[in-house]
């Protein structure tokens, strides 16, 4: 029997190193532009931001209707061909890492800005009437009313897009990153032991996102202790 | 004072405030009373513009808007300043404690200081009867205590004039009854209050000025005193099928 646990070290090391960043940072970048294509979304202004509204819409249908592993192929080995005169004469050429990163929170922002979104509308008209006749503006009552109830009710679809980014930064192996599973399938190649690898990165996977259900769990939690009588 | 002229409202096809002209005094009570649909509660809404009517003049202490034309924010947000509504199904920011769901008006909107707005948000509190309950969450509480809070918000604001939408309409006639304590002890301070009411007891207790509507007309406008003791058969019919005296 091939003690596979030797291997153990090598592919904590590039999941610390590639996959938890990776996740990580797309996410909160992903979450700070969901959050923005939400409200810009749920804008009842009229004028140039119908205009914002379209281009906003038509980048969250784009990322919705297309793989991630055909955005992340465009980005990174599509991009350098996109040659704009004046601005990249050569192409974009971006590092496997940033393009990895762009992509994922793209990808991310426009899932979780139609879960923001729903999350505000969810939210009943009482509310909104309720900030109104205090004589709050619309601003003040989306900041104090609105989204800190919207956000509570987002949480667990939220969590639910972060552990599924966790597992898709497995496709980031498809564009040079050394991240985990890119790992798993080099060592697989050199002691043709798959099966093993694959489950023992399987298993991997399973903790973080075990962990993050956990904390899932605590933020709900948090989050909702008005609603206990 | 508030005066409304030739106000119309139509929601799609069904026009359910027609050519309304009607003027609320200060400081005494206003009640509003019609069957379901009959608009008056779309009336009483349009008076702090959760509805826009139409047509006709809004005339606000001098402050006249023609609904016509466009209204700016400015004048909306200073009328909600002075006018607030109480709803049916109260409308208590569940994620605030209690006392802050009263102070955010007052800390956010008219930027008083946190402190002395507590301090008020407590008094208030103990006016309505639920002194203790300071920092307990809305979904702690009764349908008649969530209510009284919302009276307390609305005191807050220190408005001229309150607006109560079917206030008890959501509760049991014990718990009914609290809330009703409440108002007529406000309407004894001669604070200005319009109310939609379905309780024609209440109604005959607290009011002032009765306004009658059907079909989206006034047919009545005029003392209590007139409009119980009315010769119209229309009126008596509506009163004695709320009072239930034909069972």
């Amino acid at each position: 029997m091939h003690n596979i646990l030797q291997y153990l070290p090598q592919l904590l090391g590039a999941a610390f190193k590639y996959t938890l960043p990776i996740a990580i940072i797309s996410f909160v970048i992903g979450m700070i532009i969901a959050l923005i294509t939400a409200l810009i979304r749920i804008s009842n202004k009229r004028g140039f931001v119908l205009v914002i509204k379209a281009i906003f819409r038509f980048y969250v249908w784009i990322f919705r209707t297309t793989p991630l592993l055909v955005q992340l192929f465009i980005v990174y080995f599509g991009l350098p061909y996109l040659k704009i005169a004046g601005i990249a004469p050569d192409g974009i050429k971006l590092a496997p890492f940033t393009a990895g990163i762009l992509t994922f929170s793209l990808n991310t922002g426009a899932y979780c800005s139609e879960i923001i979104r729903a999350a505000i509308i969810a939210i009943p008209k009482g509310q909104w009437e309720a900030a109104a006749t205090i004589g709050m503006t619309r601003r003040q009552a989306l900041q104090r009313i609105i989204l800190p109830q919207a956000l509570r009710t987002s949480v667990p679809p939220l969590a639910n897009s972060f552990i599924s980014l966790v597992k898709d930064t497995s496709l980031a192996a498809s564009i040079t990153i050394i991240e985990l599973f890119e790992v798993s399938q080099q060592i697989a190649a050199a002691n043709f032991q798959p099966l093993l690898m694959y489950s023992l990165v399987a298993i991997i996977y399973a903790v973080f996102c075990t962990v993050l259900t956990f904390i899932q769990g605590y933020l709900e939690k948090v989050t909702s202790r008005y609603t206990i009588a | 004072m508030l005066k409304l002229t030739n106000i119309n409202k139509t929601f799609g096809q069904h026009q359910a405030l027609k050519n309304i002209n009607i003027t609320f005094n200060e400081h005494e009570t206003t009640v509003i009373l019609g069957p379901s649909g009959s608009g008056k509660s779309t009336l009483l809404r349009s008076l702090n513009f959760l509805e826009r009517p139409e047509s006709g003049t809004y005339d606000f202490d001098g402050t006249v808007l023609d609904l016509s034309k466009h209204v700016s924010e400015k004048d909306i947000f200073r009328i909600r300043r002075e006018t607030e509504m109480v709803f049916q199904n109260y409308n208590l920011f569940p994620h605030l404690t209690i006392t802050k769901n009263i102070t955010e008006g007052p800390v956010q909107v008219l930027k008083q200081p946190k402190a002395s707005a507590t301090e008020n948000a407590h008094a208030l509190l103990a006016k309505v009867g639920l002194a203790g309950h300071e920092n307990k969450y809305p979904s702690q509480l009764s349908g008649g205590q969530a209510q009284r809070v919302a009276i307390a918000r609305s005191l807050a604001m220190n408005p001229k004039y309150i607006l109560l939408d079917e206030p008890t309409s959501a509760l049991d006639p014990e718990l009914e009854l609290e809330v009703l304590k409440v108002l007529v002890t406000i309407a004894k301070e001669k604070r200005s209050m319009i109310i939609v009411t379905h309780n024609m007891a209440f109604a005959q207790k607290i009011a002032d000025k009765i306004v009658f509507v059907e079909n989206g007309e006034i047919l009545f406008d005029g003392p209590k005193e007139t409009f119980f003791h009315s010769d119209n058969q229309r009126i008596n019919d509506f009163i004695s099928a709320m009072t239930f005296t034909d069972i």
